[in-house]
């Protein structure tokens, strides 16, 4: 198929669907909420938003530099395998809630795990 | 091609460029990130013509309302006049016609201009004194006929500009007003939608002008107002909330004390607990937060686990100058 997996998910609105689901389901996990505690939530969102928009392969300009900078401060303070694990598994749950097919499903997980060594900055 | 003007200056931009470009290439200072429409860093506004549906995707509707877009998403369908963020912002003198307290540390103050002042139910100006002084206030009321504007003022404590309000200024004085901004208010759209309203403190100012607003454009789905303070000696129109309760069937009023001296009538407790302990799901309802920040930002993130939508949350927090 020629395209994306961002136009076969759905495009933009399949985004917004995903991203307020996702973030809730984020925000009421005590493993991992700490690290958003003092986010602005309206900023949040807009980062949510450019994190699916590249988990499924969809117009990003993000660079692994980028994704490292962006969770330096993070890593500082704890951030660890786990803790991404735990992003992955919501990544996973809001999407299978969607209906998205499974296999689109491994798709975007393939694509967010492809950034797990700069977010961990290793 | 279409020309693009700031103040007095015009810029033209090229056919499949964007604004963002083509201020850039300008040399016109505009903050901006992504360049691709998520991180809103490049967010202006038209002052002129509605901009192109695709350069407002994803903003609050009550953003879109006032024609703000992104400029790295907009590639102009015609002449377009811009406002940018850090533009300063164009004064008109008013005049006090009333200056008088609401409660023990709080005045209403209103001032008249001769003119139509445009804005919306919610939203806030700046007030300037002549020496420059400034600071933002929440407008109460709503656009009317007589041309005025109503404001909520407490004092704090050595604040320059609240006690200079508080005791030197007097009825048939002078004063700057700013252009309004803010994007916390009522749109009439979906009018069976729930809504509710949570402020502390003068965060009433805005709720009350929203409030008044929903009521007008005939709002029926149900409206909830929660107003907290500490001590009763520090809410305000306690008597005209439970009148216009008992004039509008759908709209209901609770008052919250925070402090130990609980007369009848008010709930006992901080106003953001209250709120969710009788709210468990607020999936569909439109949030307006006003007041202190750090109830405002715990409020927003609260409403939004509620199953509140980020888009359906309009938050407007104090910001309290240091002197």
């Amino acid at each position: 198929m020629s395209n994306t997996l961002y136009e076969r998910i759905g495009g933009e609105p399949a985004v917004n669907a995903a991203v307020e689901l996702f973030y809730r389901k984020v925000l009421n996990d005590h493993r991992i909420n700490r690290f958003f505690e003092n986010a602005d939530m309206d900023k949040q969102i807009a980062k949510q938003k450019a994190f699916f928009t590249m988990a499924f392969g969809g117009p990003n300009s993000y660079t692994g530099q980028d994704m490292r900078n962006a969770h330096a401060g993070l890593v500082k303070v704890g951030l660890n395998e786990d803790h991404f694990n735990a992003v992955m598994e919501h990544l996973g749950a809001t999407l299978t809630e969607l209906n998205v097919p499974g296999d689109l499903i491994a798709e975007a997980a393939a694509i967010a795990e492809s950034t797990r060594k700069d977010v961990l900055g290793k | 091609m279409t020309t693009l003007t700031i103040d007095q200056n015009k810029y033209v931009c090229q056919t499949g460029e964007s604004v963002l470009d083509a201020l850039l290439r300008e040399n016109v200072n505009l903050a901006f990130a992504c360049k691709k429409g998520t991180c809103h860093s490049c967010m202006i506004r038209s002052t002129n013509v509605t901009p192109p549906q695709s350069a407002q995707s994803g903003l609050k509707n009550t953003l879109i309302n006032q024609n703000y877009f992104l400029a790295c998403q907009c590639y102009p369908e015609q002449d377009m006049h811009l406002k940018l963020p850090d533009q300063s912002d164009f004064y008109r003198m008013g005049t006090v016609v009333t200056n008088e307290l609401l409660n023990r540390n709080t005045i209403l103050l209103i001032i008249a201009f001769e003119d139509a002042f445009e804005f919306n139910a919610g939203q806030f100006v700046n007030l300037q004194r002549s020496d420059g002084l400034t600071r933002s206030y929440s407008i109460a009321n709503v656009p009317q006929q007589s041309n005025t504007l109503e404001f909520h003022i407490r004092r704090l404590p050595g604040g320059k500009f609240s006690e200079w309000l508080h005791d030197e200024v007097s009825v048939g004085d002078s004063i700057a007003v700013s252009e309004p901004g803010g994007h916390c208010f009522y749109l009439p759209e979906r009018h069976e939608q729930g809504i509710l309203l949570v402020g502390t403190g003068t965060g009433l100012a805005p709720l009350a002008g929203i409030l008044t607003d929903a009521l007008a454009q005939g709002h029926t789905g149900p409206i909830h107002l929660f107003h907290g303070s500490r001590e009763v000696e520090d809410l305000y129109r306690i008597n005209e909330m439970h009148q216009l309760a008992e004039q509008h069937p759908n709209f209901n009023y609770t008052p919250c004390l925070s402090g130990t001296k609980i007369p009848d009538g008010f709930v006992m407790g901080r106003v953001n607990d209250i709120v969710f302990s009788q709210f468990t799901d607020l999936k569909g309802w439109r949030v307006f937060l006003c007041g202190h920040p750090d109830m405002v930002n715990q409020m927003k993130k609260q409403a939004f686990l509620k199953g509140a939508a980020i888009a359906d949350i309009y938050a407007d927090a104090f910001l309290v100058a240091q002197h």
